[in-house]
């Protein structure tokens, strides 16, 4: 339940212009609207693109948000390959579900 | 009237996004064969053109997932992303909302599926339209399928949609165009981006133009994510086309793999009957 928050929390941002607007004006008070683990809310907040990547959360989604938070193409690539190393295999979602 | 042109193309937001990226070379020659389709979806006189795409978290999400979703808005709008980051301006983009009720109450009879009558469109719709239509003068009908969030809805279901989905179009009195739009292998916006299994998307390709059915509906999912990762599941797109274009054979008139694009490179068009 908890990677459909983080996935939820960022699909909103990435889509909805009122939601962006609470995260420019109080991105703390927005996490509160979402049922999120410590680890997860520091994750979004700090950002760490690779960390999140790691949680499982989709790239289609993970790499809007990375552009939101100014991550250019190639940064957001060696973010995730750098969680990765830092954090371990992908943890839940499409990239460990399915297949090898 | 009828179906009066069918294809395939990509959609990758790099195509417009990294353009300055890619080897001029490759990427002009891509570039070239989005015009030719252009000119021969032109040349059709279609009274809408049908895409058939891949949303991705654009407009649908895990609390309400359709499989299908055919759109029926008065009008729709795109890109959703950044425009600078697809390099594509945001612009409205005109719709048929008669036309598509029609064609959805004639897909039920066959298919189940969604409607949406809100649409915002991504990359994998805009970046064929601004090749396809850049004056954004042609009524649209988005058509998506789910290819990211599993459940996904098995191959030859996709066949199925694609062959009354035709159906439909052959009774409309409208001229209507339709493309699919996918990547075929291709691990999009994770660290394996870049990576483009050519051997396996000639494959695809081949039986696609050459419309095998049965060897287009015998891939599984397990083998598409450790033969043309993630992105591979788009493979719907095809099939689709595949079966609203049942007995006709098409052709490739372009695949080059540019891995800052993130795909193999498509634009192939079939014969119609």
């Amino acid at each position: 339940m908890s990677l459909y928050c983080v996935q939820k929390l960022l699909y909103e941002l990435n889509r909805d212009p009122h939601i962006r607007e609470r995260y420019e004006s109080d991105f703390e008070d927005l996490l509160t609207d979402y049922s999120l683990t410590e680890e997860e809310r520091e994750a979004i907040a700090k950002p760490d693109i690779g960390l999140l990547y790691v949680m499982g959360v989709n790239g289609q989604i993970l790499m809007h948000y990375a552009a939101l938070r100014k991550y250019e193409w190639d940064e957001y690539i060696e973010a995730m390959r750098e969680g990765l190393r830092k954090h371990g295999p992908v943890r839940a979602g499409l990239y460990a579900t399915v297949g090898d | 009237m009828s179906l009066v042109f069918a294809g395939v193309c990509s959609h990758a937001p790099g195509i417009t996004g990294r353009s300055e990226r890619a080897d001029p070379k490759v990427r002009d020659a891509f570039y070239e064969n989005f015009d030719r389709m252009r000119l021969a979806i032109e040349a059709a006189k279609p009274d809408a053109l049908i895409v058939v795409g891949a949303e991705h978290f654009a407009n649908f999400f895990m609390n309400n997932m359709p499989a299908i979703c055919i759109g029926m808005g008065e009008e729709y709008e795109g890109p959703i992303e950044d425009e600078e980051w697809l390099g594509i301006q945001r612009t409205k983009v005109p719709a048929c909302p008669d036309l598509s009720k029609r064609i959805i109450e004639r897909v039920m009879r066959d298919v189940d599926l969604a409607y949406a009558q809100e649409w915002k469109f991504d990359h994998g719709i805009m970046v064929p339209l601004h090749f396809l239509t850049p004056r954004y003068d042609m009524p649209i009908i988005p058509v998506n399928i789910n290819c990211q969030g599993p459940p996904l809805i098995p191959l030859h279901r996709c066949y199925e949609f694609g062959r009354a989905l035709r159906q439909a179009c052959d009774e409309m009195p409208e001229r209507i165009a339709l493309i699919g739009t996918g990547g075929i292998s291709h691990w999009p916006a994770t660290p394996d981006s870049g990576k483009i299994n050519e051997e396996w998307d000639r494959q695809f390709l081949d039986h696609f133009v050459n419309n095998r059915r049965d060897a287009l509906l015998s891939y599984t999912d397990e083998e598409t994510y450790r033969d043309a990762g993630q992105g591979g599941f788009e493979i719907r797109t095809f099939i689709t086309v595949a079966g609203a274009t049942e007995g006709a054979k098409g052709d490739l008139w372009f695949y080059a793999p540019i891995p800052i694009f993130a795909v193999g490179c498509t634009v192939a068009a079939m014969a119609l009957q």
